[in-house]
């Protein structure tokens, strides 16, 4: 299965995209306000890490990571299903996804 | 004990006998309701077959063999155990017949004594358990079993003290008798440590045996017989410990007959007795026994002459004569002493029922002043109550004489304690007959309405009157003096409980008859000098004690009781007050609920200020989580 990936492109590649998707997810989740954008931010974080697992897997001759993936990816699925469906209900609720408006729970 | 043959067939009755007065108190306890009147009654004929089967062991048993045997073993460690059983010998069927006896007539009294009472039921539940621990406590073939007779009757005393709990003062009396005993039962506790640690076990034969095994005056046996005493002390109302019996009269009148006068108070005397060969071999102790027996009989005797309360008079008389019984035990003479007790029981349950007949004639009336010329309105408590004031001041015949005479004649080669006693004997005859025509001759010092009310009790309380008087009459001829050439009965019986201290002791100091009859002569020309110094004061000149606030110097001394009850209260209780309010401000506020309170701060202090973390603010969590999580990054990349 190893010969699917271009092995000729430098490993260091991934680990730079991998680095940058991630800082981007970063950045997003901490300076955005939209509680959508937001969680398509952890999305990015999530699949830049899932990026690197892969490239590791690759390089390594191990399909391990590779297969991991699959199960992350298939979890990750159903966890942005309940996130989506909680901001469907706090938009009916509040009629705004902005994550500003959602400060009743507090000391 | 060795010599005595077990007879098996007596173990079931014998084991009845305080199981008949435990099953009246469960009965009356739980379905008083439901037996409505009949339940007075039950307990009374549980309590007189515990008499019948008394009498059947007396008859069965006599004084050649015992019973001893252990019903369970109750704790087992190492080569000590300790065993639930039960002893009945000579010394014990005396008790049983007395406590049985009596106690039924003052059952069948309180039937009617007590009728108009709502503790009624209650009453007599309380009667019957006192009955079974009193049992328990002359039964044991242990001390530990002694002992839990000991506490049994001190918490039977405590409630019936405070049976009328709606009243303070009476509430106030029964906690201080329980005090004033704790503190002698922690002496016979720590009298029980010694003798569990040193002589290898609680039980009578094991410990006596042993103990016969020291010498004479071993510092051991000092110590553990003293220890023991203190416990009598406590509840025998000996100097120091007796003003709680005088406060005791609180209870009941059936209750001070029974547990403050005939019973109870003479568990000391019967524990003293029990362990002779003890006292026998430690001098010292019988030394202490005798002089804080007499010291008692002396002071109690003078307070008793300014009482004008009846029933505190008859109890200043009870705390005198268990002072004689000791000064009695002290000088060695155990059976006298016992003799006394018998005696006593009678004569003295006599005097309280027929103080209370009195007071329920007077319907509640306790003041002497307010009573006189009482002998035509109720002429049978009159003459059994001149009975026993005639016995109790050690008249020929009756029953106080002979036990009195045979104490006075023991201590007769100690010149000053027989000085001391007949002193004693001589104002008890005095203020017994001050009670007795105060109350029954000259004219009704009372009120109107007082006079009208004035009627005979009902038989069920002039039949045990009547009962008592002829005990009160014909005891005394259990123990007839040697001058008199008949069998002492009485002496004879309990030889084999005593015969191992003679030995210790000694030959006793014989008076030849001459001086036994000089003695007895004396004895009755002082009491009958008292009553004719009594009857010039009190009926030929009608002087009538003066009300409280008029006693002047001595006499008011004494009227207060030399002010023993003030000075343990300045002494004792203040002091402790003090301190307890001392540990209340300081200790208690300060200490302790500082730490508390500041625990609690603490938590409070907490969590108002971690709240102020959880802002609501979304952004700011993700930015902490953020940020954590680069910190741990960089903890991790550190290392």
């Amino acid at each position: 299965m190893s010969e699917l990936v271009n092995t000729s492109t430098p490993q260091n590649w991934y680990l730079l995209l991998s680095t940058l998707l991630f800082s981007i997810g970063v950045m997003g989740v901490l300076i955005r306000r939209n509680a959508i954008i937001i969680l398509m931010c952890i999305e990015l974080m999530l699949n830049s890490v899932n990026l690197l697992l892969v490239s590791f897997s690759a390089y390594a001759g191990n399909t391990d990571g590779q297969v991991f993936v699959f199960f992350i990816m298939v979890v990750a699925a159903a966890e942005v299903a309940v996130g989506l469906a909680l901001l469907v209900s706090i938009y009916r609720n509040l009629g705004s996804t902005d994550i500003d408006v959602l400060s009743k729970l507090k000391g | 004990m060795e010599q005595f043959i077990q007879p098996i067939n007596l173990i079931a009755p014998s084991l009845w006998v305080p199981l008949l007065p435990l099953l009246g108190f469960f009965l009356l306890t739980f379905f008083g309701k439901q037996l409505k009147s009949a339940g007075p009654w039950i307990a009374s004929l549980l309590v007189l077959g515990s008499f019948l089967l008394s009498v059947y062991l007396f008859v069965n048993l006599g004084n050649k063999q015992s019973l001893d045997y252990d019903v369970f073993t109750w704790m087992h460690w190492g080569e000590v155990s300790l065993n639930f059983g039960f002893l009945i010998d000579p010394l014990s069927l005396i008790m049983l017949l007395v406590i049985t006896g009596i106690g039924f007539l003052i059952h069948l009294y309180s039937i009617g004594y007590m009728h108009h009472d709502e503790g009624f039921v209650r009453f007599f539940s309380y009667l019957n358990l006192f009955i079974f621990f009193m049992l328990l406590l002359v039964m044991g073939n242990s001390y530990l079993i002694m002992f839990i007779g000991w506490e049994g009757v001190g918490l039977c005393s405590y409630l019936l003290i405070g049976f009328w709990y709606t009243n303070d003062a009476y509430n106030d009396a029964a906690k201080k008798a329980f005090i004033m005993n704790r503190i002698g039962d922690l002496g016979f506790l720590l009298g029980m440590f010694f003798m569990l640690f040193y002589l290898g076990g609680l039980d009578f034969a094991t410990v006596l045996s042993n103990a016969a095994e020291f010498e004479k005056g071993a510092p051991l046996l000092v110590v553990i017989t003293l220890l023991l005493f203190v416990g009598a002390m406590g509840k025998s109302a000996q100097l120091p410990l007796y003003t709680w019996l005088p406060d005791a009269m609180a209870g009941p009148t059936p209750v001070s007959a029974l547990i403050h006068a005939a019973t109870m108070v003479t568990a000391g005397i019967y524990m003293i007795v029990r362990s002779n060969i003890l006292f026998s071999l430690a001098p010292f102790t019988l030394e202490v026994v005798m002089w804080v027996g007499v010291a008692t009989s002396l002071f109690a005797a003078i307070i008793g002459i300014k009482q004008n309360d009846i029933k505190k008079v008859l109890a200043y008389s009870t705390v005198s004569q268990l002072g004689l019984m000791f000064a009695a035990l002290g000088l060695g003479a155990y059976t006298s002493g016992m003799f006394h007790v018998v005696t006593h029981a009678f004569f003295k349950a006599l005097l309280f029922l027929g103080a209370g007949s009195v007071i329920h004639a007077m319907g509640g009336e306790q003041d002497m002043r307010r009573m006189g010329g009482l002998w035509k309105y109720i002429k049978v408590t009159a003459i059994t109550f001149l009975i026993a004031t005639l016995a109790i001041s050690g008249i020929f015949p009756f029953a106080g004489f002979f036990s009195k005479d045979e104490i006075l004649a023991a201590a007769f080669h100690h010149k000053i304690v027989w000085v001391l006693l007949s002193v004693s004997s001589m104002i008890t005859a005095f203020y017994m007959f001050r009670l007795f025509f105060l109350t029954f001759f000259t004219s009704f010092r009372g009120t109107e309405e007082e006079k009208h009310h004035l009627h005979e009790s009902p038989w069920t309380m002039t039949l045990p009157l009547a009962i008592l008087s002829l005990f009160a009459i014909g005891a005394g001829f259990l123990g007839m003096p040697a001058v008199m050439h008949m069998p002492h009965w009485f002496n004879g019986f309990l030889a084999p409980v005593v015969e191992t201290s003679k030995s210790i002791l000694g030959e006793a100091h014989h008076v030849d008859h001459n001086t036994e009859i000089m003695l007895m002569l004396l004895a009755t020309a002082l009491a009958v000098t008292s009553i004719v110094i009594a009857y010039v004061f009190y009926v030929s000149r009608k002087t009538v004690p003066e009300p409280d606030t008029e006693t002047k110097g001595l006499a008011k001394w004494v009227a207060k009781k030399f002010y023993i009850d003030e000075l343990y209260n300045a002494v004792f209780v203040k002091p402790m007050m003090v301190l307890s309010d001392v540990f209340h401000v300081v200790i208690d506020k300060l200490v302790i609920d500082l730490f508390v309170n500041a625990s609690a701060w603490m938590v409070g202090f907490t969590g108002r200020t971690l709240r102020l973390v959880q802002t609501g603010n979304t952004g700011f969590y993700l930015f902490i989580m953020v940020f954590a999580m680069m910190v741990l990054l960089l903890i991790q990349l550190v290392q």
